[in-house]
């Protein structure tokens, strides 16, 4: 199987599947080295510290191994002289929809972001391809001194904050995929809750890839400060290219002593999308971190949000949802590190597997010797729509010492036969009875999204089902 | 054969290469009911199946009209939205669906597309038909059969069945895994259900049932065929004799013989 010769898969993905012609007054062209990485410095402006970060990024990307030895050898069709790592039209996010360039807007229109941001969120911003085309943040909430902008204006307006912590959560060389990342980074959001700050409302971003063989890497970090709160949610779509298209982000979470953070992801990829992302929070005394997740399409997901509890009374949470459509492999999971006293962690993995497709959790939770008082749940289900879909669960749980409780869970179930026959008896289409089956068996994660997104989860789930029925 | 009635014609149907309906007729028009009494075994549960279209069986010759249109060749969703109910023996568990979700997804598909269920409405009419049955308003929220008992399970059939209207119901062994009391309540249900716009065939292996839900006919079935038919004292004379007395006259075994 080679990134050239893959057929398409014939899912209704037509949300998403749309493109209009751009002209990107900034291309670094195919393929990638130093000189790659020195337009991009150029073109945004980048201070030294930020160049010689990239520059080291790119040197462990090349060091470090595809890691092969444990995940799918799909990793090795990735073509990384075909990618184009950066193009843009050379914009300066914009405050108002108004003031965005048309080609852009209508894409964001088309995709509904305006209307959702006028109806429920605190800010929002918007990227394409590599950079931002939109960041707006509602006024009362500026006011209260948060800051929700992108990395690139980030990491200059406001370096006191962003240096701080950059590259400390997850080190460039953390793995393959992070440096390249460190490497190549454009967009993403950079966000400062400062203490005490409850945010009411989500912070919202939108990632959209609309060029053929491009590279998306953004860059997320977010700090919540002492007490504050915070709930950000990120969707991503593209359109359906006949070759790969790799989609590398790398975020950052800070929850500070007593802080809470909430992060949600509905990414709902193209069946050409490689999706390889490094997601993962530290939580300082009593703070929170929690990793909503949701991974609909893409060719391969590979994603393990961690949360590493550094703090005492720390809690980290994961819960996570993946639909592996037909020729798909959602390879997701969490990674628990107990680092502090009295720390709990809980994870809910719900997988579903339609036609060839494949889903695969991997779970890590470590306690180490000295800890008391910690606690993990681990609970992961797969459900098996077609007898040659497939789950694997790969749990690694260390724990040690005295006093500490782990309890893990999993099964596997199937829609049967008689189920469907069932619900048709009552009235509902095949693919009806499939939907209604699915949506029952994540209805209970579903419930924790907000409800706007709960909606579009369904409707997802819905279109997949059509899709693989028949 | 009228018009306005579930009407099975000679009907032959296999599952693999064994026969289990073997030329069955039966006729019942709106308005009545229709009560099938056999042994076990004698094809009573798959006859229910057939007719809504479940997948493993395949019919030989004959056909099943409802309304004078043949149904067979269409998918069991399109039977059940021409409206042909079967309340199932043994309803299926689904996880994570409640039961007010799962009823309004089954109006929700017999409205044309593009038209959405009024929610309002469909709660006032859903516990109406709940405080009509007995059953009470905390069901609602409960998973599709999860962890029900058996009672539990066939008032959530009729309740389906109240809330969907059909104009023919099948109720296979509505009767089985019921106590008396639970017989009695899901008897009621059925009973208000009964009209001039619906016709039922009530499917049973015991007689006690028809004590609750007075059938307008009863017919014995026998090897995948009808051999007698009757009224309701058919079904007292069955429960007092047996089966033997009346194979043995109609049934293959007897015309053989005789």
């Amino acid at each position: 199987m080679s990134t050239e010769t893959k057929p398409d898969i014939e899912i209704d993905r037509s949300v998403g599947d749309f493109r209009y012609e751009m002209d990107y007054a900034f291309d670094a062209g195919v393929g990638l080295n130093e000189a790659t990485i020195d337009y991009i410095s150029d073109v945004k402006g980048d201070p030294d510290w930020v160049r010689a970060f990239r520059k080291e990024g790119y040197r462990k990307f090349l060091e470090k191994p595809m890691p092969t030895h444990w995940a799918t050898k799909d990793l090795e069709n990735i073509v990384f002289e075909n990618i184009r790592y950066y193009l843009s039209q050379g914009q300066v996010p914009k405050r108002t929809w108004d003031e965005v360039p048309d080609d852009i807007k209508k894409t964001f229109e088309r995709l509904g972001i305006p209307e959702q941001e006028r109806k429920f969120l605190a800010g929002v911003e918007a990227q394409f391809d590599s950079e931002a085309a939109y960041s707006n943040i509602k006024a009362a909430v500026g006011e209260q001194g948060v800051i929700f902008v992108g990395s690139t204006e980030g990491l200059k307006e406001h370096p006191e904050i962003f240096k701080k912590w950059f590259g400390k959560v997850i080190p460039s060389g953390d793995n393959k995929f992070s440096a390249l990342n460190s490497a190549v980074f454009s967009g993403g959001s950079f966000i400062y809750v400062p203490p005490g700050v409850k945010v009411k409302h989500p912070l919202q971003a939108y990632f959209r890839i609309n060029a053929q063989n491009f590279g998306q890497f953004e860059r997320t970090l977010i700090i919540a400060d002492e007490g504050a709160e915070l709930t950000y949610m990120e969707g991503c779509t593209a359109p359906k290219f006949e070759t790969a298209t790799l989609h590398s982000a790398v975020v950052e979470l800070v929850a500070m002593k007593g802080a809470k953070i909430q992060y949600i992801t509905v990414q709902n990829w193209s069946s050409n999308v490689f999706n390889l992302v490094t997601k993962r929070g530290i939580a300082h005394e009593d703070a929170e971190v929690k990793w909503i997740d949701c991974n609909i399409g893409s060719r391969l997901t590979m994603k393990y949000p961690g949360v590493v509890m550094k703090g005492k009374g720390a809690r980290g949470e994961v819960v996570s949802i993946a639909l592996a459509g037909d020729g798909q492999h959602q390879d997701t999971g969490a990674k628990m590190i107990h680092a502090a006293d009295n720390t709990t962690s809980n994870i809910i993995s719900k997988s579903i597997s339609l036609g060839s497709g494949r889903s695969t959790y991997r779970g890590m939770v470590h306690v180490p010797k000295h800890l008391k008082g910690c606690k993990n749940n681990t609970e992961c289900d797969a459900l098996l729509i077609n007898s040659h879909s497939r789950t694997d669960t790969y749990p690694a749980i260390s724990v040690r010492g005295q006093g500490n409780a782990v309890q893990h869970e999993a099964s596997v179930s199937q829609i049967s036969a008689e189920q469907i026959f069932y619900m048709q008896q009552r009235g509902l289409s095949e693919a009806a009875a499939m939907s209604l089956a699915v949506n029952g068996f994540v209805n209970d994660l579903v419930q924790q999204f907000p409800m706007e997104y709960s909606v579009e989860l369904k409707r997802l789930i819905d279109l997949e089902m059509e899709g693989s029925v028949g | 054969m009228s018009a306005h009635s579930l009407s099975i014609r000679d009907l032959h149907a296999s599952i693999g290469d064994k026969p289990i309906l073997k030329g069955l007729t039966l006729d019942i028009p709106k308005g009545e009911v229709h009560a099938i009494m056999g042994k076990n075994g004698a094809g009573k549960s798959t006859l229910a199946k057939i007719m809504a279209g479940h997948p493993d069986y395949t019919v030989t010759s004959g056909d099943v009209l409802l309304d004078g249109e043949s149904i067979l060749g269409l998918e069991p969703d399109v039977r059940a939205r021409l409206g042909l109910f079967l309340a199932f023996q043994y309803p299926m568990e689904i996880p994570g669906v409640t039961i007010a979700n799962f009823i309004r997804a089954a109006l929700q598909a017999r409205l044309p597309e593009g038209e959405e269920l009024e929610a309002t409405d469909y709660y006032a009419k859903l516990y109406a038909k709940m405080d009509a049955l007995s059953v009470p308003r905390n069901f609602t929220s409960r998973s599709v059969n999860e962890g029900f008992s058996g009672g539990e399970k066939k008032r959530c059939e009729i309740l389906q069945m109240a809330m969907l209207e059909p104009s023919y119901a099948v109720l296979d062994e509505t009767d089985s895994g019921l106590d008396i009391d639970a017989l009695k309540i899901v008897s009621a249900g059925v009973n208000a259900l009964r009209g001039p716009n619906i016709g039922m065939l009530v499917i049973t292996h015991y007689q006690r049932l028809l004590d609750y839900i007075v059938p307008d006919k009863v017919h014995v079935m026998s090897e995948g065929r009808i051999i007698h038919s009757g009224d309701k004292d058919l079904a007292l004379k069955l429960e007092a004799e047996g089966y033997d007395w009346v194979e043995k006259q109609f049934g293959e075994s007897g015309i053989k013989a005789a």
